[in-house]
């Protein structure tokens, strides 16, 4: 694969914090691509970059040096409303804690990423009831989050993140808050996500979840290493 | 989408949204009472003048009508010397005295105007008829009470109370023919009016050609300020007034009223703008991570604004009109407090609606409602996405 046609393509990308006097270097020069199709799980150790890694790749941060080209356009480069615009329609976003809208049904939930790229009301509400469907929620469109438990909540995020069809689909810790059964729901949902052609980039300390994958990145003091 | 959002969080702390909204409610009825209060009373007295069509009112020079005990002598050589000029249609002579009726021992003192009946616009005749004949006087519902007698009674009345010599300069017994509403009558003020000739003949030798006002209809055709102007130039004994001069004037007294309606207006206003952006900045605070995750979503920053604002408007608005039913039913209850206010005919009113007052009341919330959204939602808008993500996560 080479340079601007991989799905992500990332090059010495360095991102620092300033807390107070201190600097703090969370990535430190990291390179890597991942293809169309792929599923690649990000792993290390707490504090090593894996999560800003993962914000870079999402264009909801800005690398301090450094490029990263999504679909081979230059994310470190957008404004904040061609970055804002660009993640609707590209990337699907799946947090370790749901942030669902607590007031929205789940169907409603699916619903908004397809509202705000301005998708007609009876073609978003069709394909919401598909998505609910495709993560086994049919029966559960009407119900509020606060009425959903911790894994039907998680599936519903996912239905929600791929309401645009992206072509990157990423996950922060999606089974973190989760017990073991329900993970290897979720497990097995990106796994049949990934089979049906979705790109998938995991960051996670599930072993399982990273057993998934189909390619593991190794990650510590904000470099990436071998296994 | 973004309309449902915002209903949705407004419905999500129905309590507190419900609070705001009575909040900003009150507020609205002060600020639309005060509004009603700096114009009202103004537009009131204007509609008090124009109520029976006279637009010039000539008073003795440098008085206004009724505000001293002076008088116009000569009366009917001014109203021949109005009749040469051809703009001046319909001229009411008036005359004001006290008059005093015995009733049982006792003397009620009441006021009277002679008019002449054909053409005043002093009152409204609610039953009976006129004073046509120079022994006939109507009265009001205040002197029928006060003295016990009604329309077809007899009744004794002195004017030019002498208190040295105990006398009064004429005295006549007259038939009450009539029930009569006088419009610039005050709360409570006993009023009568009978022929101006009787109440002249009564006053003496040096009253019997006297006027205190002279009310005058100008012709359709012709313009009021130049009749008053040629009046006060020609009948040097006078000061005419039209509407506008007198408005002027009224304006100049109720100053006062006015820069209270304004301070309290715009301290109503204020509170109920700090009231709303207190409750969306607080709400904002609460859902920074959902805000966070929308934009991480891809919702635009213009579209987390306008949720917000449509928040902030929603609970402006639907305050106000709440507000606004308050402050009619306030203005209403303050009106008949200030009735009672000294020296102001009860015709006044000191809150009067008008749809401008209301429309202005409204814009001015919908506005402080929408600038009340725009700091929060501005601030929830910028925050950066992924450092607000993690210190969600940490929290």
């Amino acid at each position: 694969m080479t340079w601007g046609e991989a799905v992500v393509a990332a090059r010495d990308l360095a991102r620092d914090y300033q807390f107070g006097e201190e600097r703090v270097h969370a990535l430190r020069g990291v390179t890597f691509e991942i293809g169309e199709g792929e599923y690649v799980a990000i792993v290390g150790p707490s504090g090593c970059g894996k999560s800003t890694l993962l914000n870079l790749i999402g264009a909801i941060d800005k690398p301090t040096s450094g490029h990263v080209e999504i679909r081979g356009q230059a994310a470190d480069r957008m404004s904040d409303r061609d970055a804002t615009a660009f993640r609707l329609t590209n990337v699907g976003f799946v947090f370790q804690r749901f942030y669902l809208l607590p007031t929205l049904t789940a169907r409603e939930n699916v619903e908004l990423p397809m509202a705000e790229a301005g998708m007609k009301a009876a073609d978003r509400a069709q394909r919401a009831r598909e998505l609910l469907a495709y993560v086994g929620l049919a029966h559960r469109e009407r119900h509020r989050p606060s009425q959903l438990s911790g894994g039907e909540q998680q599936r519903v995020a996912i239905a929600r993140a791929l309401s645009n069809n992206p072509a990157l689909l990423l996950a922060d810790e999606p089974t973190g808050e989760l017990d073991a059964r329900t993970g290897a729901e979720i497990i097995s949902l990106f796994g049949k996500l990934n089979a049906d052609g979705t790109t998938i980039v995991v960051v996670t300390h599930d072993e399982e979840l990273a057993s998934s994958a189909g390619r593991k990145i190794h990650m510590r003091d904000g470099v990436i290493v071998d296994p | 989408m973004i309309l449902r959002l915002a209903w949705s969080s407004l419905r999500r702390h129905s309590t507190r949204t419900l609070l705001a909204m009575l909040g900003v409610a009150v507020a609205t009825a002060m600020l639309l009472d005060m509004v009603m209060m700096s114009s009202g009373l103004r537009e009131s007295f204007r509609e008090l003048l124009l109520s029976r069509g006279f637009q010039l009112r000539l008073a003795p020079r440098g008085t206004l009508p009724f505000d001293t005990d002076a008088t116009i002598e000569n009366a009917s050589g001014i109203i021949a010397r109005l009749r040469t000029n051809p703009d001046v249609g319909t001229i009411s002579p008036v005359l004001g005295a006290t008059i005093h009726v015995p009733v049982n021992g006792r003397v009620v003192t009441s006021s009277s105007l002679g008019v002449d009946p054909r053409v005043q616009g002093d009152y409204e005749l609610l039953s009976g008829k006129d004073p046509m004949a120079a022994d006939e006087i109507v009265v009001n519902d205040d002197f029928i009470r006060e003295t016990g007698a009604k329309v077809g009674d007899t009744i004794e009345v002195s004017t030019g109370y002498n208190p040295q010599l105990r006398t009064y300069s004429g005295t006549r017994r007259l038939v009450i023919t009539g029930r009569a509403r006088f419009i610039y009558g005050a709360s409570n003020q006993l009023a009568t009016a009978m022929q101006i000739s009787t109440l002249q003949e009564m006053g003496g030798q040096s009253r019997r050609d006297d006027a205190s006002l002279f009310m005058i209809k100008v012709r359709d055709d012709a313009r009021v300020e130049s009749v008053r102007e040629w009046a006060e130039r020609e009948i040097p004994d006078v000061s005419a007034l039209s509407i506008e001069t007198a408005l002027a004037q009224v304006d100049q007294r109720l100053s006062y009223f006015r820069q209270l309606a304004l301070i309290l207006g715009t301290v109503s206003l204020f509170v109920g703008f700090l009231l709303v952006t207190t409750l969306v900045t607080v709400s904002v605070n609460e859902r920074v991570g959902e805000i966070t995750v929308m934009r991480a979503l891809g919702v635009s920053r213009a579209h987390v604004v306008q949720q917000i604002v449509i928040e902030g408007v929603a609970i402006t608005l639907a305050g106000a009109i709440a507000g606004l039913g308050l402050g009619l039913i306030t203005a209403r209850y303050l009106n008949a407090i200030l009735a009672d206010f000294p020296g102001l005919p009860v015709a006044i009113d000191f809150f009067l609606f008008q749809p401008r007052a209301a429309w202005t009341a409204l814009g001015l919330l919908t506005l402080s409602g929408i600038a009340a959204g725009i700091y929060p939602s501005f601030r929830a808008a910028s925050l950066p996405i992924a450092t607000t993500l993690r210190e969600e996560a940490i929290a």
